[in-house]
């Protein structure tokens, strides 16, 4: 190989494994090793809807320049799965290299491509591992080999593995043993003959490594959280299985009592209701879903938004309709979210765009639930919510819980006429008490039925209309405390991309190819609904609007074109729905072909 | 001024502090005497209003806690999702009591999932279930707790077998089962009592005559039908500590069996015709069995156990309410997030 051929820090490299077989451990330790490293890396897993036997999917994405999105082509295929060998073999790039298990005998038909066989049979013969264990362990050796001709750092391997295993001696000394035993074979057998090397960096400095879901119970944790209830789903589960493992390290008080209660309940209907009766009663509430669990809760939001009860509901999207493809990503549940609920409803949707948002969002969340006694959206996916990213370590929330507008006993000692329903301070937000307030005035009858500004029962049309009509004007007040959008007008240019959530890193990609090939775009990602008034001022400014997202009928689209419908012939939708997360390749592509038209 | 003390409590409320909105039921309901029955027990054990939460789901029943205890904190939620809400509203206050008023169609058909499950978890409240056997707010349908053969003026005959609450209740591990007619105010008020004073959940399914669409003299949840039929297991009586020594005074010794409660309270059951035994589970699943196959009306404590702890105690929460807990308690420290995003990789 000679010097100039060599490509350091810039390639893709896919893992093809059967599910179940334990490949996580192995992939995670790659991913982690090179971001010890200080290379900027991403790592995304497609995974079949099966506990076992199905092939899967692991990519990491190494790039010196930071971006992490996700990329159609990979230069380095590792291959331990019979049934999706010849896909995979064909699948590498030319100039790339094709690791495989030698007890696959699929003949290689590829001269144009690095190949290189691993005894992985042969190696875990020679261990101790008990043979219930060998197969995990098995994995640990294309770990080794392509630790060894890529040039990645055993010890950053080994630090990976401490992590992983929560530094138990005995796991991590089978695992980095294979995993030596795997790079000294290597050493001694195998010839080097691709150009793809790894080499240290300091781009991961201040970065963290983390997913979405662990980030947004993390983040409830700190924002306060004091009632989740959910029901197993996928991908939200590991959400809630997050505030589990850390609910009971971080917020015991100091006699080991319980600040919080998390509740595995019977289906997605009691999950919410569990969610709006605590909310009610004054809990910082939270349930996190993904679709099928969402058309379920419809019932329960509809009426949390008019009896006006704060709770947060977390949406880790996944393709639908119906069951659709469970283990795959998507943006589909948007304008659903947006009129969920029967009669006229508009909803408050956060929609964070990365691991470190959905860390932020979760106690935004719980602020704007208390502050506007509403249900609270926040819409996730599977990409942003189960992978591993690079992201800035989280940040301590700098300002207090916002509780919103409550009245204690003493509160309701100086107020003489108190209404639940009655809008004082003329931003539609009222008033509320708590279960457990012992002034004879503070009880109050909560429905769903019709009610006057005193909660009672009523059919009185005129009651009626000023009720929605306070119920409009508290949504005008949502939108001047949501997160802003991001705005970037650098580019001073007549194109315009509008995106939002995980399709963040894709676009940001995109921006800096389009560039160079003579299309700068301004850039606008929406991070909440009801739309700031930023965005109407940026499509405004901008003679054509791409608005990229990940679903079928761009929904971003449809809603932006309601919004502001004299301007609906600047907006040109981009949108992608067939289960992956964008690449920055397909949206250039996407808006090179439409801006030549 | 004087003060007429007979009409306080012993917190010093008059009946009045315990009462709700005029009805709106239908004259001659039965969930109207529930209601009162609701009121005058409240009253008599000196309950703090405030100290109630009031919870509801979607139907005739579930309106009538508009008619009680007016100084309390009420929801009336949704058709059938009364439970999962009182159980997300009780983790907020555990010094609250929680009492329920549901139906029998949003209890035993769009509720049933909620509420078998509320069961289980031995969640803290009084579930009251107003049983008539047909859907009154809708005009009269079947419900799943009508008898099979029941006609029904533009229904026809109901062709299916109902559903059993107390059965469907003790075979979900149910801590406290009782069934009362609507027509016998005594039991019904001494069964709230005794229920408002168990440390767990508690069944209440109570027969109550719906006098516009079920209240033929041969239907089963009908008023003639219950007068004539209602088979009370026990006299019982709710026995605060104060009035431990009364017993002795109204029943003959070896009559009467006591239930010890939590908090030293009492169930005192006087026998009348069998022996019946409310602690043995086994017993009240044959009694159930028994009555159904004879379509007989039986009433009284079904099923009671008293260690088992509730929902709320298994989550061992904090000694001051979780609704009054602040920033301090609820916010984890600086050095905590330092920590995890060392750990973060």
């Amino acid at each position: 190989m000679s010097e100039q051929k060599k490509i350091i820090n810039d390639f893709s490299i896919t893992i093809a494994t059967v599910n179940g077989s334990g490949s996580q451990t192995a992939n995670t330790t790659i991913l982690r090793a090179l971001f010890k490293m200080g290379i900027p890396v991403s790592g995304k897993n497609l995974f079949p809807s099966n506990i076992q036997g199905l092939p899967t999917w692991y990519t990491i994405r190494v790039n010196k320049d930071g971006f992490t999105a996700r990329r159609d082509e990979h230069e380095i295929v590792i291959s331990m799965n019979q049934a999706s060998f010849m896909e995979d073999l064909a699948s590498v790039l030319p100039g790339g290299a094709f690791y495989y298990a030698d007890h696959i005998t699929f003949p290689i038909n590829r001269t144009d491509i690095s190949v290189y066989p691993m005894p992985i049979k042969e190696l875990i013969k020679n261990t101790d591992v008990s043979p219930t264990l060998r197969d995990y362990i098995a994995n640990m050796v294309y770990v080794g080999v392509l630790a060894n001709i890529l040039g990645i750092d055993i010890e950053k391997i080994q630090s990976a593995l401490d992590f992983h295993f929560k530094g138990k001696p005995k796991p991590i000394e089978s695992n980095i043993n294979m995993v030596k035993a795997g790079a000294e074979w290597s050493a001694a057998n195998l010839k080097k003959t691709d150009p793809y090397l790894v080499e240290p960096m300091d781009k991961t400095k201040g970065l963290i490594m983390a997913d979405g879901n662990t980030a947004a119970a993390l983040g409830a944790i700190y924002g306060g959280l004091q009632f989740e209830a959910w029901y197993p789903i996928t991908p939200a589960s590991s959400l809630a299985e997050s505030l589990n493992e850390y609910l009971p390290k971080l917020r015991k008080d100091p006699e080991g009592k319980s600040t919080y209660a998390v509740v595995q309940a019977e289906d997605e209907l009691s999950a919410i209701g569990m969610a709006v009766g605590a909310g009610w009663a004054g809990l910082r509430s939270m349930t996190s879903t993904s679709g099928p669990g969402l058309s379920l809760m419809t019932e329960y939001a509809g009426m949390a938004y008019f009896a006006e009860v704060p709770i947060v509901v977390w949406d880790v999207q996944r393709m639908g309709p119906s069951t659709g493809l469970p283990t795959r990503t998507s943006q589909g549940d948007l304008t659903f979210t947006y009129f969920m609920g029967h009669g006229d409803t508009q909803n408050v949707i956060l929609l964070p765009g990365t691991v470190n948002e959905c860390f932020e969002f979760g106690s935004t969340a719980l602020d704007l639930a208390e502050r506007l006694q509403t249900p609270i959206f926040v819409l996730s996916d599977l990409d942003l919510g189960m992978n591993q990213w690079m992201t800035n370590a989280f940040r301590y929330p700098d300002k207090p819980l916002d509780r919103g507008k409550v009245l204690w006993e003493e509160d309701l000692e100086k107020i003489t006429d108190w209404g639940r329903y009655r809008d004082v301070d003329g931003d539609g937000i009222p008033y509320r008490t708590l279960p457990g307030n012992r002034h004879p005035r503070a009880g109050y009858f909560s429905r769903g039925t019709g009610h006057n500004e005193y909660a009672v029962y009523s059919e009185n049309s005129k009651v009626w209309e000023s009720n929605m009509n306070r119920l409009r004007l508290k949504y005008k007040t949502a939108r001047t405390i949501v997160p802003k959008p991001i705005v970037d007008n650098s580019e001073n240019s007549e194109v315009g991309i509008i995106t939002y959530g995980s399709n963040e890193p894709a676009v940001y990609e995109a921006r800096t190819i389009l560039k160079n090939e003579g299309i700068p775009c301004d850039y606008l990602r929406i991070r909440a609904l009801p739309f700031a008034e930023e965005v109407n001022e940026f499509v405004q400014a901008h003679k054509r609007v791409y608005i990229v997202e990940t679903n079928h009928d761009g929904q971003m689209n449809q809603l932006i074109t309601m919004e502001l419908p004299d301007k609906a012939t600047k907006f040109r939708s981009v949108c992608l729905d067939n289960g992956f997360s964008l690449s920055a390749r397909w949206v250039k592509e996407k808006i090179c072909a439409m801006e030549a038209n | 001024m004087v003060i007429n003390l007979s009409n306080t409590n012993q917190i010093g409320l008059t009946k009045n502090d315990y009462k709700g909105l005029p009805s709106s039921l239908c004259q001659g309901c039965g969930h109207n005497s529930i209601a009162n029955q609701i009121i005058t027990a409240c009253y008599e054990l000196g309950v703090v209003p405030e100290e109630i939460m009031k919870f509801s789901g979607i139907g005739c029943s579930s309106k009538s806690p508009a008619y009680f205890l007016n100084r309390a904190f009420g929801f009336n939620s949704l058709h059938g999702r009364m439970a999962p809400l009182a159980t997300g509203a009780i983790f907020a206050d555990t010094s609250l009591k929680a009492l329920g008023v549901s139906g029998d169609g949003d209890t035993a058909s769009i509720g049933m999932s909620g509420f078998k499950h509320m069961v289980r978890r031995n969640t803290p409240m009084v579930y009251i279930v107003e049983n008539n056997g047909v859907y009154g707010l809708t005009k009269g349908q079947f419900s799943a707790t009508a008898e099979v053969g029941l006609n029904l003026k533009h229904q026809g005959t109901n062709p299916y077998m109902p559903v059993d609450i107390c059965m469907e209740a003790i075979i979900s591990n149910a801590t406290f089962v009782a069934r009362s007619f609507a027509g016998d105010a005594k039991q019904v008020k001494e069964l709230i009592k005794a229920a408002l004073n168990h440390n767990g959940v508690a069944v209440l399914d109570i027969i109550s005559p719906c006098v516009t669409f079920n209240n033929q003299v041969n239907a089963f949840h009908s008023y003639t039908w219950g007068k004539d039929h209602e088979a009370p297991l026990h006299e019982i009586s709710f026995v605060p500590r104060l009035d431990e020594i009364m017993i002795e005074d109204d029943f003959l010794p070896g009559t009467v069996t006591e239930v010890c409660m939590h908090d030293g309270y009492m169930i005192a059951l006087k026998k009348l015709e069998k022996d019946y035994d409310p602690t043995d589970r086994w017993q009240a699943l044959h009694m159930l069995e028994e009555s159904q196959q004879n379509n007989w009306l039986v009433t009284g404590l079904i099923y009671i156990e008293c260690d088992r702890p509730p929902l709320t105690e298994r989550h061992n929460l904090t000694s001051t309410p979780l609704n009054r807990l602040t920033d301090k308690e609820l916010r984890p420290t600086h050095e905590s997030l330092d920590q995890i995003n060392a750990n973060m990789y």
